[in-house]
């Protein structure tokens, strides 16, 4: 029996790390100095450190955007956005003014006191929130003193052991050089959990206590898989983690390694592997993931969350920066794609008893025909030299596409007739996302040039199962038989036509989906880009017939489990 | 003259984080006076473009809400933010 001794917290982030442990304790700077006898300048430091401050969280955002993604990088915004406050501006202009505080002490105390505020709500939540603000406040207070930011630098890679870590602190450590972090404080969802998964680092919290025995320079096992921390294993055991360390850490590599190489089958079928693309802010970030193009650029961003739409020279602007990051690679664009689960304010979208029914996608578009003119005009023009193609979401009908495309050639000789280039050779594509859309195919397949299967919406249309609802989502698994079958019928078609295929849901960046995939016969497969490392991988280990048999086992089986099943058997990958 | 509206939030979290960031930054681009009121807590008014006023005032599920405005931009400001709120903020995706 081993010896050693163990701790135990919360399993916040996956992985194995063995190495020394390096403890890190933030300082907090706190202001005495109250009194001053010069307001302005007082006011005016105020304002230069908020720009500052702005600035910095704003390339935080930006650095963790790339780093880890929009969804996770969204605590940022908040940062930002408390920043902006302004009530919380007001506060501490006010105690500058009418009590000559010193700017530093001002901010301090506004945001103590807002702090405070949001703590004695007694929502563990909002206690975060709290503490989201006081990392934005020690931000502030540090410009303030003419101190600048310090890069937490390590010597030597380690295990990062710390009473609490705010965002910031845990993106500006050097990633390359931390093995793990260890918190005492946090659980499976707080930020030190969701930045550490998104970097890929191991990560265990909720320590307590047990912290103090994690002291400076002891050598330890980290197992973020189930939480466990091993304090000077003895030989054995260090052993048989590093083995499983080595095995986790060689398949990522070899994926991450060939990431640029072109994914093909290995008996040579090419599948392109591209990404989805939500933001401008993610486009590099899916180059160097190894994208091969954009499969499913979504341009909602561009809509939601303002008061007015973007008007034509905006979009042309966003749109080049991004088709000119992507230089030649094959873009697709889909137009915006709103409906009343999420509306923009200046849209009219009729109060639906069931949006996901309703009024959305291009059955708004077409509603909404200056706003539809606006992108198709922008993106016509923007697509110039580039490989663009445009796609329409949530087609059902024949009738729909002749519209589109009426458009879409209205939009062109609009744009001709004012002597403005336009984009030649377009390809104009639509979602499969609608089962009758899927049922079709075969004559649709007449109007377009490509189609894109949604999987997404396909399966809660062909399940009847929303999967925003914790209670039906069990039913909407899109390795479904039915949802494969349907895949198959698009497949079939589209090749039938010679059009390409792809898939555009999350069940493209599943690895173990991706033999039935294949053999399914998509052309092209497009996911969140952090997966397009693996599923290259994937690929490679599949000669097509392999996948193709796959598939037909896959199509023949009851339900999503037995598919699962199935493919827990087959995958080449363990 | 004022405005105003009442709506109940179907956010599962209420307005929290990302909703309440959300909200106040569209409040941010209308010139009225935009305040709101949690009518279930029956908390006081505050600054509908205060991110922090807004999370204090502890918002949840189901909570109803009156929300008003005064200024040029009122009845634009009401609308806006009151789809955002019965439409659930676009979290769907």
């Amino acid at each position: 029996m081993s010896m050693t001794r163990a701790i135990r917290g919360i399993a916040a982030s996956p992985g194995i790390a063995i190495g020394p442990i390096v403890r890190y304790e933030a300082q907090k700077l706190v202001v005495h100095q109250q009194e001053t006898s010069d307001v302005p300048c007082e006011l005016q430091h105020l304002d230069e450190a908020l720009s500052q401050a702005r600035e910095e969280v704003h390339r935080l955002y930006e650095q963790a955007t790339q780093s880890v993604g929009t969804q996770e990088a969204a605590i940022f915004e908040a940062h930002e956005s408390f920043l902006h406050d302004p009530e919380l501006l007001d506060q501490v202009h006010s105690t500058i003014q009418q009590h000559t505080r010193t700017a530093a002490y001002a901010w301090q105390q506004g945001v103590e006191q807002y702090a405070n505020q949001l703590r004695s709500l007694n929502d563990t939540y909002l206690a975060a929130r709290a503490a989201d603000l006081e990392d934005v406040g020690q931000r502030v207070l540090r410009i303030l003193g003419g101190q600048q930011e310090q890069t937490l630098h390590l010597q030597t890679p380690a295990i990062i052991v710390a009473p609490d870590l705010t965002p910031s602190e845990t993106v500006r450590f050097d990633s390359q050089k931390v093995y793990a972090f260890c918190t005492a404080t946090g659980g499976p969802t707080s930020h030190v959990a969701i930045l550490a998964k998104a970097l890929g680092i191991p990560a265990i919290t909720g320590l307590g206590t047990e912290l103090d025995q994690l002291t400076d320079g002891l050598q330890v096992i980290v197992d973020g898989n189930n939480g466990e921390i091993l304090l000077e294993p003895d030989s054995a055991t260090l052993e048989l983690y590093r083995q499983r360390a080595q095995t986790l850490a060689q398949h990522q590599q070899v994926a991450f390694a060939s990431a640029h190489q072109p994914a093909y089958t290995s008996d040579g079928t090419r599948v392109e592997i591209v990404a989805n693309i939500g933001s401008p802010d993610q486009v590099a970030g899916a180059l160097s993931y190894g994208a091969e193009g954009i499969g499913l650029l979504r341009t909602e961003f561009l809509f939601l969350e303002r008061a007015t739409a973007p008007d034509e020279e905006e979009q042309v602007t966003i749109y080049r920066s991004i088709f000119e990051a992507m230089e030649q690679r094959p873009i697709v664009v889909r137009t915006f794609d709103i409906g009343g689960d999420k509306p923009a304010p200046y849209m009219t979208v009729p109060a639906e008893m069931n949006p996901f029914l309703g009024i959305r996608g291009i059955r708004l578009a077409l509603t909404h025909r200056d706003l539809l003119q606006t992108q198709l005009r922008a993106l016509l023009r923007a697509g110039t030299g580039h490989q663009l193609s445009i796609m329409f979401p949530m087609v059902s009908s024949s009738e729909e596409i002749i519209a589109l495309r009426e458009q879409l050639e209205i939009a062109r000789q609009a744009l001709e007739a004012e002597q403005i280039a336009v984009a030649e050779q377009v390809q104009v594509g639509i979602m499969i996302e609608v089962p009758a859309a899927a049922l079709m195919a075969d004559l649709l397949a007449e109007q377009v040039d490509f189609f894109s299967i949604g999987t997404n919406d396909l399966t809660q249309y062909t399940l009847a199962a929303d999967r925003t609802n914790e209670a039906t989502a069990s039913f909407s698994d899109a390795l479904h038989p039915a949802v494969l079958r349907l895949i198959a019928m698009v497949s079939k078609a589209a090749h039938e036509h010679h059009r390409w295929v792809g898939l555009c849901g999350e069940l493209a960046g599943d690895p173990l989906a991706l033999p039935v995939l294949v053999g399914l016969g998509l052309d092209e497969l497009s996911m969140t880009p952090k997966a397009i490392p693996l599923c290259k991988q994937q690929l490679r280990l599949y000669t097509l017939e392999e996948a193709r048999e796959i598939a037909q086992q896959a199509l023949k089986r009851r339900n999503a489990a037995e598919v699962r099943a199935l493919l827990k058997e087959k995958t080449h990958m363990n | 003259m004022a405005t105003s509206n009442e709506v109940v939030v179907s956010h599962n979290v209420g307005l929290h984080a990302r909703p309440a960031a959300v909200f106040a930054k569209l409040a941010a681009t209308f010139s009225s006076t935009i305040q709101v009121e949690n009518l279930t807590k029956g908390t006081e008014p505050v600054n509908a473009k205060s991110v922090l006023r807004i999370l204090a005032a502890g918002i949840q599920m189901n909570d109803r809400l009156r929300i008003s405005a005064d200024g040029t931009d009122e009845d634009a400001a009401i609308t806006a933010l009151s789809n955002l709120i019965t439409t659930n903020f676009g979290e769907t995706e």
